[in-house]
């Protein structure tokens, strides 16, 4: 039985603590990170929740002055212990941030843009990534006769949506959202959500997000985090329809934080 | 500061309407047994055209309650309570309902001579209603325990309904002239254990708003 829990889960976290400086701004953090599901974190402002999810891929070793202890165990390696290559940890963990990032290159060099990185030069090859990338998340319709063109011309929408292609052409294993929609509009904020619904199929994916109704439409497990502490974390449809903890339900109804 | 000031003054007034409508209720089904203890034949008439009124609480109630789902996206106990709203209101309509057919069993007994003077269904409707007024506390104040009190007096009724009926089958073959007063008093026992049994339907809509977890009172 324990191993077949052990096998669900990409990432365990053990006992994580998290300062910048003095601010200790993740506490005692244990979390299991399913496989192929997608795990919604949520909490107000300066919870920890970005935070949280910088960890997953290492991106928070770019912020000056933060000392971690604990476990963060990814795929039975604790990524913590400093062996880890960096680069392969990003190319297998990839992240999507708030807005849409595109590098001011053509659709297709966005896409291709982690291949080449990644030693990838043969022409056929690349086309193939950046096809099936772009199938991928619903975009090849909309820019396969403009391929060459800039992404920084695409929508909003079509950016983030490009950015989620661009993070997939690399294979990643677990994709990391954070707040992928909030500069969107509701429409292309749906095309995102129905896209992570669709991904879930191949990716673990962990979203943060501001938006309770996102976290409760696409995710499978949801984490409340409040003043640095994993508040609670359960299964979506307890946590919005009868969640434990007295604090979770005050968020999630809108009364405090 | 309350964040949802508006939301929760809404959830209030769904809360006010639907004691106001399960009042009325409560009021028809006396009404009701006082009609056909006096053979009152305009109140009974009147009992029947007034359902109308309760009626229109449930639409008005549903309605409400549709509008704050589509408008303020509850969650958790929010949520709870917009549905067990809509659940209650679903109770007390038939509540209501069964007053009018209690009312309907007075025009057809009509101004016949009872065939004895009627003081059992009096007080199963005392104890019905008993259960009806503990349901609607526990819902007022979220009183678990007050609703879990509120099935055990179930077993009282259904013992009650059980004696009941089996004397007034009795009656038939001694008074066969008045079948037809007897059935439809058989009936009216019928229709008061029915109010017990939305009483415990309501008390367990209770227990499911405060605990989130369902339970059924009569298993």
């Amino acid at each position: 039985m324990a191993n077949i829990t052990v096998n669900r889960q990409v990432f365990q976290i053990n006992d994580l603590n998290l300062w910048y400086g003095e601010h200790h701004a993740l506490k005692g953090i244990n979390f299991p990170i399913n496989k192929k599901e997608v795990t919604a974190i949520i909490g107000p402002s300066g919870c920890g929740k970005s935070t949280f999810i910088k960890t997953l891929n290492l991106m928070i070793n770019y912020v000056p002055n933060v000392r971690m202890t604990g476990e963060i165990n990814y795929n039975g390696q604790n990524i913590l212990n400093g062996k880890m290559d960096l680069v392969e940890l990003r190319k297998n963990v990839g992240m999507v941030f708030q807005k849409g990032n595109p590098f001011p290159q053509s659709i297709f060099d966005n896409v291709a843009y982690g291949p080449r990185v990644h030693g990838i030069k043969r022409k056929t090859h690349l086309e193939e990534i950046v096809t099936k990338s772009l199938m991928d998340v619903a975009l090849w319709e909309e820019v396969k006769d403009r391929l060459d063109a800039p992404a920084l011309g695409l929508s909003g929408g079509q950016q983030q949506r490009l950015c989620i292609a661009r993070a997939l052409a690399t294979k990643p294993e677990v994709l990391l959202m954070d707040e992928p929609t909030s500069a969107l509009d509701p429409i292309s904020t749906l095309k995102i959500e129905q896209l992570i619904l669709e991904l879930k199929e191949k990716y673990t994916i962990v979203i943060v997000t501001h938006n309770m109704q996102q976290a409760s439409r696409v995710s499978d497990q949801t984490a409340f985090f409040l003043m640095g502490e994993l508040i609670e974390l359960d299964d979506t449809s307890k946590i919005f329809s009868n969640p434990s903890d007295e604090r979770t339900e005050g968020y999630i109804t809108g009364r405090f934080g | 500061m309350n964040t949802r000031l508006n939301f929760d003054s809404n959830l209030k007034q769904l809360k006010d309407m639907l004691i106001e409508m399960a009042r009325k209720s409560e009021n028809a089904i006396k009404e009701s047994i006082d009609s056909l203890i006096n053979q009152e034949i305009q109140k009974a008439e009147e009992i029947i055209n007034n359902d109308t009124i309760i009626d229109e609480l449930e639409h008005e109630i549903n309605n409400k309650a549709i509008i704050l789902i589509a408008k303020e996206s509850p969650v958790a106990r929010d949520l709870r309570k917009i549905v067990v709203s809509l659940k209650i209101s679903s109770e007390v309509e038939r509540i209501a309902d069964n007053a009018v057919n209690i009312a309907k069993s007075t025009l057809h007994i009509g101004k016949e001579k009872h065939i004895k003077e009627i003081v059992d269904i009096p007080k199963m409707m005392d104890l019905a209603l008993e259960m009806l007024s503990d349901s609607l506390n526990a819902f007022l104040t979220e009183d678990v325990e007050l609703a879990r009190k509120c099935a055990k007096k179930d077993d009282k009724v259904d013992e009650m309904y059980g004696r009941l009926i089996k004397e007034l089958l009795g009656y038939i073959q001694k008074y066969p002239a008045q079948t037809n007063q007897i059935t439809q008093l058989a009936f009216v026992c019928r229709y008061i254990e029915r109010v017990a049994d939305h009483s415990t339907n309501i008390a367990e809509h209770v227990i499911y708003l405060v605990t989130g977890e369902r339970y059924d009172l009569n298993a």
